[in-house]
């Protein structure tokens, strides 16, 4: 358990995925690039909530309002007020941001727990919802507001690179996607980290041992906040527009979906969840229009038969495999 | 001021509705002492001792503990100065090994919460505190098994390695024999006796032979009162007692 | 004076619905354990209920009936085929399934009956306006939809207080083994309690359908405002559900009055003050 990777197959099938990934824009489809960028950026919202969901135990259910909370962060930066665009300095306002306000809420929710907890969260990502719906100074529009373009990214004189380029902004975000995971493989083998799954297997007796519960409680709510606010900003970068559905409760409803799919607690669940979500999405619409009603009896089935998600069913084939080849 | 005595209580209450689990309970715990808390099931034992832990608030009265008023500290702000509890119902961490049971439990005392990026499991720190506890309560060699796989008898000897591994002064045992063989029992009661000089122990049991054996003051509660505090040889002697609770609650081995 | 008298029956009048909607919604979390998401769609169920059976029948007072009894039977089949199976199962997936019931429900519905917003006509004999003071008019179907759900709200109050069914689901909610030790069966009980929530839900929706419109986002509305009223009132708690229900309305009738432009945070921000002094609710269950 002390190494990140806990196995050579394991490394194989990591190096195998970024191999791909890294060489997709390389085949020049730009809806299709666009497509798994979007993915991406949903593996990351994925991840954050993972922090807060299955490492830490906690069911939100208003995760949204952090992620369309960095969304509009830029969008009032550089375009309603025009302040700045420059991705260095918007895409860390964005975080701090989110990051400040899930503290806040934080203070708020976190003093209940079950079902209560789930029903806060909701609300409280509501009262962000309206805002942004209602309030003029807040971009308040029930359409949302279209982006006047993407970041620059120039420091002084210099351009690193142009996220107009379909590509660039693809390999951008697959950096951060691939940073996010290293550093919560990193975070979950820290104490802080372990601290948290003790939280989640038994809270009670970790307070008893001597574990302030509440304190990292919200360092997990915090952190998982900013992290959904920059998933969030990436996607108003990514569609040049922002809109207060992103924080939607179906947003957030997205998010746990994402995560019973691809298994919660599990590193990887949040990137396995995001894709299988997505895809299970564009398979559905293509075949009907009335794909939200096959993704409900999706939904129903996969929690009565399969609530571990997909990450069970490898488990289950690696217990099969081990029994017949052992 | 007698520096073996760590905790007491003062006219502890604790009522809930209209009734009084706890009225004006008053117990000194010193190092170097098993304190054996009796009383039929009601009498008031498993509130006192969840007073004690901080796991319910009481209604009027003080807890002390090393001449500090702890009534309204928090069970986290208890375990860091000192006490430690075990629990009656086993309150492990099923799905982590046996040593990532106690090294969570060692991690308390050294929180380290901002290295992020460090490994856990890898400090030595750690795994000192973590094989001292177990050890001691002689679950070394299933030490990399998952908790929830242990029997019962070794998932009680984890209970109360994860106290030790806090390394408390002050030990609030709750039913530590619960469910446990003859065998198993009698090396529990040894491995407290090997505890008994440098803790103070209050201890909650219903194996009369254990209490017995290892206890040398007994309070006897009933009705949520203490009836009376004193040695065994006191209590065993006394004719309220008597009437009052042993002879019905007794338990026997062999 | 006179437009403040009218926005506090709105307000006690929407309080009450709210009432009947979110009181099925905390007794079946509080005797159950279960969240349900779909709650808000019995409640739209129960509009379109109204809509198609007044076009069938014709008569108000005959749909109201029947709707409340088929809801009450779709709840009874829905809670043995699914809703059961979900009370070992943890918080997430319960929410989880719910919201998938919501998606089923929301295309059933646009399959069934279409997107359009429909309107149900108020029945004759209570299509007039009661004046009050000298200036304003009140629709006298409001008042009697007031009335009704008042009724309704005693009559939930007796059955749970005062009678043996109610003493059985008070103590379902408490200590599910014993009752089951005690012989009552537990099952029937539960499905009971569920059916009434769901009829509890329908009907409200039913009842308030000539008084407002029918259409597609009310169930997800209505819910998510079922949720701050259980929030404010504390889960279980049929009493909070009341006072709760009468604050929220109050606090959005009047916000919307005084405050349009912050509307629909006045109820959000009630919320979050309650919570500062009872982080629980009002009466914790």
């Amino acid at each position: 358990m002390s190494t990140l990777i806990t196995s050579p197959s394991r490394a194989v099938i990591i190096a195998v995925f970024f191999v791909l990934l890294a060489g997709f824009p390389q085949l020049n489809q730009d809806f299709y690039t666009e497509l798994v960028t979007r993915v991406m950026i949903m593996s990351i919202f994925a991840i954050s909530l993972d922090l807060l969901l299955g490492y830490t135990g906690l069911i939100s259910f208003g995760h949204a309002g952090w992620f369309g909370m960095g969304a509009y962060v830029f969008a009032l930066l550089g375009t309603k007020y025009q302040l700045t665009s420059n991705l260095w300095l918007t895409l860390p306002a964005a975080m701090l941001v989110t990051a400040f306000f899930s503290f806040l809420v934080g203070l708020f929710v976190l003093r209940t727990r079950g079902m209560f907890f789930i029903m806060v969260t909701l609300a409280f990502a509501q009262i962000f919802y309206f805002l942004f719906h209602d309030v003029k100074a807040l971009g308040g529009s029930s359409d949302g507001m279209n982006l006047r373009g993407k970041p620059t990214t120039a420091i002084g004189n210099w351009v690193p690179f142009e996220l107009t380029d379909t590509n660039t902004l693809y390999y951008f975000v697959m950096v951060l996607m691939a940073a996010l995971l290293l550093f919560m493989a990193l975070l979950l083998r820290s104490p802080f980290g372990r601290a948290l799954q003790g939280i989640r297997e038994n809270e009670h007796r970790m307070e008893a041992i001597g574990f302030p519960v509440f304190r990292y409680k919200l360092a997990a709510f915090t952190i998982s906040g900013a992290f959904a606010g920059l998933a969030g900003y990436l996607f108003a970068i990514l569609n040049s527009s922002v809109n207060p559905e992103m924080l939607s409760w179906h947003q957030s409803a997205d998010g746990l979906l994402m995560l019973i799919l691809g298994g919660m607690g599990q590193l990887w669940g949040g990137v396995i969840g995001a894709f299988t979500f997505m895809l299970l999405q564009e398979v559905l619409s293509t075949f009907t229009k009335q794909w939200h009603l096959w993704l409900g009896i999706a939904i129903v089935l996969i929690v009565l038969f399969l609530p571990g998600g997909m990450i069970s069913i490898f488990e289950r084939i690696k217990g099969i495999w081990k029994r017949r080849f052992a | 001021m007698n520096t073996n005595l760590l905790m007491q209580t003062v006219d502890l209450c604790r009522t809930f509705g209209g009734l009084a689990a706890n009225d004006r309970v008053n117990i000194s715990l010193r190092r170097g002492e098993v304190h054996a808390l009796l009383g039929p099931n009601g009498a008031g034992k498993s509130t006192l001792i969840n007073l004690l832990s901080g796991d319910i608030r009481a209604t009027s009265g003080q807890v002390i503990y090393r001449g500090d008023d702890i009534t309204s500290l928090s069970p986290h702000e208890r375990s860091l100065i000192g006490i430690g509890r075990s629990y009656q119902k086993t309150n492990i961490f099923p799905g982590f090994t046996v040593t990532e049971n106690c090294r969570l439990a060692a991690q308390s005392r050294e929180p380290r919460s901002g290295h992020i990026f460090s490994d856990a499991a890898a400090w030595s720190l750690y795994r000192e505190a973590v094989d001292d506890a177990l050890t001691h309560v002689g679950l070394a060699d299933v030490a990399d098994r998952r908790a929830g796989e242990l029997s019962h008898g070794q998932q009680r000897q984890l209970e109360l390695a994860i106290v030790l591994a806090t390394r408390p002064d002050v030990l609030l045992l709750d039913e530590p024999l619960a469910g446990m063989g003859h065998e198993e029992s009698l090396r529990m009661i040894e491995l407290l006796r090997g505890l008994v000089a440098s803790h103070a122990i209050l201890l909650v049991e219903h194996d009369m032979d254990a209490v017995f054996s290892i206890a040398n003051m007994l309070t006897v509660m009933v009705n949520g009162r203490v009836l009376m505090t004193g040695t065994p040889e006191q209590v065993r002697a006394s004719q309220e007692v008597q009437e009052a609770y042993l002879g019905s609650e007794e338990t026997h081995h062999g | 004076m006179d437009l403040i008298l009218i926005q506090t029956l709105n307000a006690v009048q929407y309080g009450l619905l709210l009432f009947l909607v979110a009181s099925g919604l905390t007794l079946i979390f509080g005797v159950m354990g279960v969240i349900n998401l779909a709650h808000g769609s019995f409640y739209m169920m129960g509009a379109y209920l109204a809509f198609t059976l007044t076009s069938m029948t014709g008569n108000l007072l005959v749909t109201i009936v029947l709707g409340t009894l088929l809801s009450a039977l779709l709840g009874a089949v829905l809670e043995w085929a699914l809703f059961s199976h979900l009370y070992q199962r943890n918080h997430l997936q319960q929410v989880l399934l719910t919201y998938g019931l919501i998606l089923i429900f929301e295309e059933l519905r646009s399959l069934l009956v279409g997107d359009e917003v429909y309107s149900v006509k108020v029945p004759s004999w209570l299509d007039f306006s009661v004046p009050l003071g000298s200036v304003m008019t009140y629709p006298a179907y409001r008042l009697f939809m007031s009335g009704i759900c008042l009724a309704v709200a005693v009559g939930l109050y007796f059955l749970i207080q005062r009678t043996v069914i109610g003493a059985r689901i008070r103590a379902g909610a408490s200590n599910r083994a014993m009752v089951q030790i005690l012989g009552i069966n537990i099952d029937w009980l539960f499905r009971l309690v569920f059916s009434l929530g769901v009829a509890l839900a329908a009907f409200a929706g039913m009842i308030n359908a000539p008084s407002a419109t029918v259409s597609p986002g009310m169930g997800t509305q209505v819910l998510i405002v079922s949720f701050v009223v259980v929030i404010v009132g504390g889960i279980g708690s049929v009493w909070g559900a009341l006072l709760a229900s009468l604050l929220v309305a109050f606090a959005d009738t009047f916000g919307k009055v005084f405050l349009p432009d912050y509307a629909g945070i006045a109820i959000y921000v009630v919320m979050a003050a309650i919570l500062l002094w009872r982080p629980e609710g009002l009466f914790k269950s």
